[in-house]
């Protein structure tokens, strides 16, 4: 059992250390030369319109919420999708009862416009 | 223990080596495939003593050797930890899930059975749904850290598109599970091995096309590629999410797209077109009905990888094929298709494969 982890650890490992030494390598190995104007932010070459760490539109902390929403009654259905076909039926109807609120939850959003875009 | 974990350490470097290259490669065949859609000439002008190597030389040494001896430019408003952070954050996670494909059966080297898979996990298919996730801290981070607004835009923009085609995929896997009835990649692949009445192969896509179309539309989406482009939108947002990066920086971004679409297509490969399996090949030749044709292990073995790679370097270039010959999408389009469209369908999916099986227990795989 925790040998299948022990691959996980060194997969992350070597991952982890490529990633660091491209970015180490890339200080390293690239010229340095600072002004004034190369530190500002890029917009095209116009003057730039100050800070960007403002507010922006309510629509994706909308479609972020609803993601949660269903993300997780999806991550419920895995456990369930490898051993319903013991379950049989019973497990079945459960799920179907699961499924259906769900899909009346999707319903209610589209409804109430929580899913258009404009 | 120490042999375990040398073992381990030659399976990660092996298939680390193989998404760099692959990566490597797929910049290759984007820019020559481009121009050969395009009918252009491409990439052309770097050469080693006048070899260009159609093009090769220029996209995988000249292009990598650029940009690691670029300035690596930091601009001053930035949050300069999560600026270097995000592409690291994009990147590793893309390396990570390809690891956990299964490129082949088992090898036996002196008395040792060896899974050709770098990460063997019985519940792979959860590692990998939660690595392809965490590529959207990548790209949060990068658009929010560089505090410029088309990085904002690109970023937010990005992460709204990544989650809503996220729910598709999760859902078309889930309809995979319940087919195989396990999580273990390497048992999906075994599952498939079968031929479904002695001529057409057991992959999944015979049993799933639904769930094979859903995910690999959703697959694009997450690779952020035309049509689904809109975080990087050159035309609008300068280059989206790493519009502020330079150098090193901006490769590992350009290397994420890439191994992105490596690793689309090998998940689309394992779960819907065999992974690994050859059809008619079993574990000691090849089975015609009542004929056979008895071949060693080694050439079984690697018969098995090259069929992996073909599946692969297949879909990859369908992807880069989409991506030259799409127009982009409309951002409402966008999360129409995703909530509208995709949602629904992969839902009605699950539930009528649901009642398939159960109401037919001897339809199974």
């Amino acid at each position: 059992m925790m040998e299948q982890y022990l691959s996980v650890l060194v997969t992350f490992c070597l991952a982890a250390g490529l990633v660091g030494t491209m970015v180490g390598a890339g200080r390293l190995l690239g010229p340095r030369s600072d002004n004034p104007v190369k530190g500002e932010s890029f917009e095209c070459g116009n003057p730039s319109s100050g800070s960007a760490w403002g507010r922006f539109s309510v629509k994706f902390y909308m479609t972020a919420i609803l993601f949660i929403v269903f993300d997780i009654e999806v991550v419920f259905l895995y456990p369930w999708a490898v051993i319903f076909r013991r379950l049989g039926w019973f497990g079945l109807s459960e799920m179907a009862v699961f499924i259906f609120i769900l899909g009346l939850g999707l319903l209610y959003v589209w409804r109430k416009g929580a899913l258009e875009w404009d | 223990m120490g042999l375990e974990i040398l073992i381990a350490a030659v399976k990660a470097l092996t298939v680390i080596l193989m998404v760099l290259s692959l990566a490597g490669v797929l910049g290759w065949v984007e820019r020559k495939g481009s121009a050969l859609i395009q009918d252009r000439i491409g990439a052309n002008r770097a050469s080693i003593f006048g070899f260009a190597g159609a093009g090769l030389v220029n996209t995988m040494m000249a292009d990598p050797l650029k940009f690691l001896t670029k300035e690596d430019v930091i601009p001053t408003g930035v949050d300069k930890l999560l600026h270097t952070l995000a592409p690291c954050v994009n990147l590793f996670p893309v390396i990570v899930a390809f690891a956990a494909v299964p490129f082949g059966d088992t090898v036996e080297i002196a008395g040792r059975t060896i899974q050709l898979q770098a990460v063997q996990l019985n519940v792979g298919v959860l590692f990998v749904l939660a690595m392809a996730s965490l590529g959207v801290y990548g790209v949060v981070l990068g658009g929010w850290a560089s505090n410029n607004r088309f990085s904002l835009l690109g970023g937010i923009r990005g992460s709204a598109q990544m989650i809503s085609y996220e729910l598709g995929m999760g859902l078309s896997v889930v309809v995979v599970v319940m087919t195989f009835g396990t999580l273990d990649l390497q048992e999906i692949v075994r599952a498939q091995g079968h031929m479904i009445g002695g001529i057409l192969p057991g992959w999944g896509v015979f049993y799933q096309p639904v769930a094979f179309v859903l995910f690999f539309i959703a697959g694009i989406a997450e690779t952020k590629r035309v049509p689904f482009d809109l975080p990087e939108g050159e035309s609008e947002l300068v280059s989206g999410y790493f519009t502020e990066y330079s150098g090193i920086k901006y490769l590992m971004f350009f290397m994420t797209d890439f191994a992105e679409i490596a690793v689309i297509s090998a998940l689309v490969s394992t779960f819907f077109f065999g992974g690994w399996q050859v059809p008619f090949l079993g574990d000691d030749g090849f089975h015609f009905g009542s004929t056979s044709m008895a071949l060693p292990k080694l050439i079984v073995v690697l018969l098995q990888l090259a069929s992996f790679m073909v599946k692969v370097l297949f879909f990859c270039w369908f992807q880069i094929m989409v991506r030259w010959t799409m127009p982009r999408l409309r951002y409402d389009q966008l999360m129409r298709f995703g909530w509208k469209g995709m949602l629904p369908v992969s839902l009605l999916n699950l539930v009528v494969t649901a009642v398939v099986i159960v109401a037919f227990q001897e339809w199974r795989v």
